[in-house]
């Protein structure tokens, strides 16, 4: 049981953007970082950058991970990158993408500044583990 | 002042300058700034202490709004149709959104931001979800003080909204001015059970999903137990409470003393109702500022949050010392073990504490 330190908890958000509806692995992916001990805000469906921005800025989030099946990802991620800078908030988010990115378009978004890309396949610990170890020191 | 806090939090090595930046820009209304500034609350972060303390002096403008009331009543969609509505009427509106978190993992998936899409990009709504993080008390400190943040941000209406489940939850409604209990239609049994603890914290009632079945069988429930209930226990007022209180049922103009919870009748999914609700709050606050009693919550509000800051510091000094003489599990071994029980052990620990408050020969000074 964590209850004995009141301390830090990681606060993630798994964000849906844009028109696509596919949910069950922002649920898996939200109900793994729950039980990894972290706190989870999801998002719902259906967002748009600016939303998530507002939500991310609002819940002072220490991750956000943005699940896109779409294929949409080259337009709404530096959307979101560029909210989350107007807020000052692009530094010291660490902002993850899951979903299904050819791999020509890899580079672009961690241009961008995204700092992973999780493909079809990915394990659970895997992610789970770099959001350890990744989460900005604040 | 600030030599004094260093002198009770000895263990804070405080970061004056962050703690500074944080401050003014939350009073210059930076939206990163007051959402740092709950993370630092949340966190029991070195320093927060001494930032929410230096925003007192900035709060006691918001109205704070507590809504409760069982999963799945409605909680979150009326908080978002109350904030749109607040927002249609030129007021900013903060919420803290309270979701319970694991006792296993301590994680939490908190969804209430999910419901509240109607004033989603509009900044001057600001929503923050919080979980219970299972500290002594801690949620309901956490809560107040970001309450705080949120009055000190310049916020006109904090709806502080949690599942009324509990004495912890019932804590955390009570740091707001006006509390909200929600009902839903045909839940006869679920009154009987609210009974004993959250309807007495009622200062409105809400039936939301008015247009279910038994909504109207709810209501007269509600009004029942108003009637033949001595009413809001939260103002103890022996005087009100004899059997005469009834008949003030009769007669329109009641004593102003005594504030009848109302009953609206709501559909958040289509915002109806919701004008009345609003109203009926301002009708309360009217009532806490003309009877009084909003200073006599006010000052209750503060002695708890004394007590509260007390516990918590008594907790961790105690904690240290069992840290000290070996840790509990040392401790705990004994007793299992035969060898000691735990009144034995309370009364060793705490004794050193005793003899030293006995020398104190005069009581603390407060400025």
């Amino acid at each position: 049981m964590s209850t004995e330190s009141a301390g830090r908890s990681i606060r993630c958000l798994v964000a849906k953007v844009g028109l696509d509806g596919h949910d069950r692995g922002a649920h898996v992916i939200a109900r793994a970082f729950r039980d990894a001990g972290f706190e989870v805000i999801y998002s719902g469906l259906h967002n748009a950058p600016e939303e998530i921005v507002q939500a991310a800025v609002q819940e002072d989030v220490d991750v956000l991970g943005i699940s896109i099946l779409s294929g949409a990802h080259n337009t709404l991620v530096p959307k979101i990158m560029a909210g989350l800078e107007e807020y000052g908030a692009a530094d010291d988010t660490l902002v993850l993408v899951g979903g299904v990115i050819p791999d020509e378009d890899r580079s672009k978004l961690e241009d961008a500044g995204v700092s992973a890309i999780f493909g079809p396949g990915t394990s659970i610990e895997e992610t789970v583990g770099f959001v350890r170890e990744n989460a900005p020191e604040r | 002042m600030t030599e004094n806090d260093a002198a009770t939090e000895p263990t804070e090595s405080a970061p004056t300058d962050e703690i500074d930046a944080l401050r003014s820009g939350l009073l210059a209304g930076d939206h990163r700034a007051l959402a740092r500034t709950i993370s630092k609350i949340e966190d029991r972060a070195p320093g927060y202490r001494r930032l929410v303390g230096s925003l007192f002096d900035h709060t006691g403008t918001a109205d704070v709004i507590g809504v409760t009331g069982s999963p799945g009543a409605g909680k979150s969609t009326l908080v978002d149709k109350l904030a749109e509505t607040y927002r249609d009427r030129g007021e900013t509106v903060g919420i803290i959104a309270i979701d319970p978190s694991s006792p296993f993992s301590g994680g939490a998936v908190l969804g209430d931001r999910i419901r509240m899409a109607s004033t989603v990009g509009d900044m001057d709504v600001f929503v923050r979800s919080m979980s219970a993080r299972g500290t002594l008390g801690g949620l309901s400190t956490a809560t107040a003080d970001a309450v705080k943040a949120m009055d000190a941000f310049g916020k006109d209406k904090i709806i502080i909204e949690t599942v009324g489940a509990g004495q912890n939850e019932i804590d955390i409604v009570r740091t707001a001015d006006t509390v909200a209990v929600l009902v839903p239609p045909g839940s006869g049994d679920a009154v009987q059970t609210l009974k004993a603890g959250i309807l007495e914290i009622a200062d409105v009632f809400v039936v939301n999903k008015a247009d279910r079945d038994g909504a109207d069988r709810t209501v007269q429930e509600l009004l029942e137990m108003i009637e033949l209930g001595d009413g809001p226990s939260f103002s103890v007022d022996p005087g009100h409470h004899g059997p005469g209180s009834v008949e003030t049922s009769d007669d329109g103009d009641a004593e102003p003393s005594e504030w009848r919870p109302p009953i609206v009748e709501t559909i958040a999914t289509d915002g109806v109702g919701v004008d009345e609700l609003i109203d009926e709050f301002a009708a309360h606050a009217d009532h806490l500022r003309d009877t009084g009693e909003g200073d006599k919550r006010t000052r209750r509000r503060h002695a708890e949050e004394i007590r509260t800051l007390l516990r918590e510091d008594l907790h961790g000094l105690l904690e240290d010392e069992l840290d000290r003489v070996g840790g509990i599990d040392e401790l705990a071994s004994a007793v299992a073990g035969g060898r000691t029980d735990p009144y034995t052990i309370a009364g060793e620990l705490l004794e050193p504490v005793e003899t030293c408050l006995g020398q104190l020969d005069e009581s603390p000074t407060i400025e």
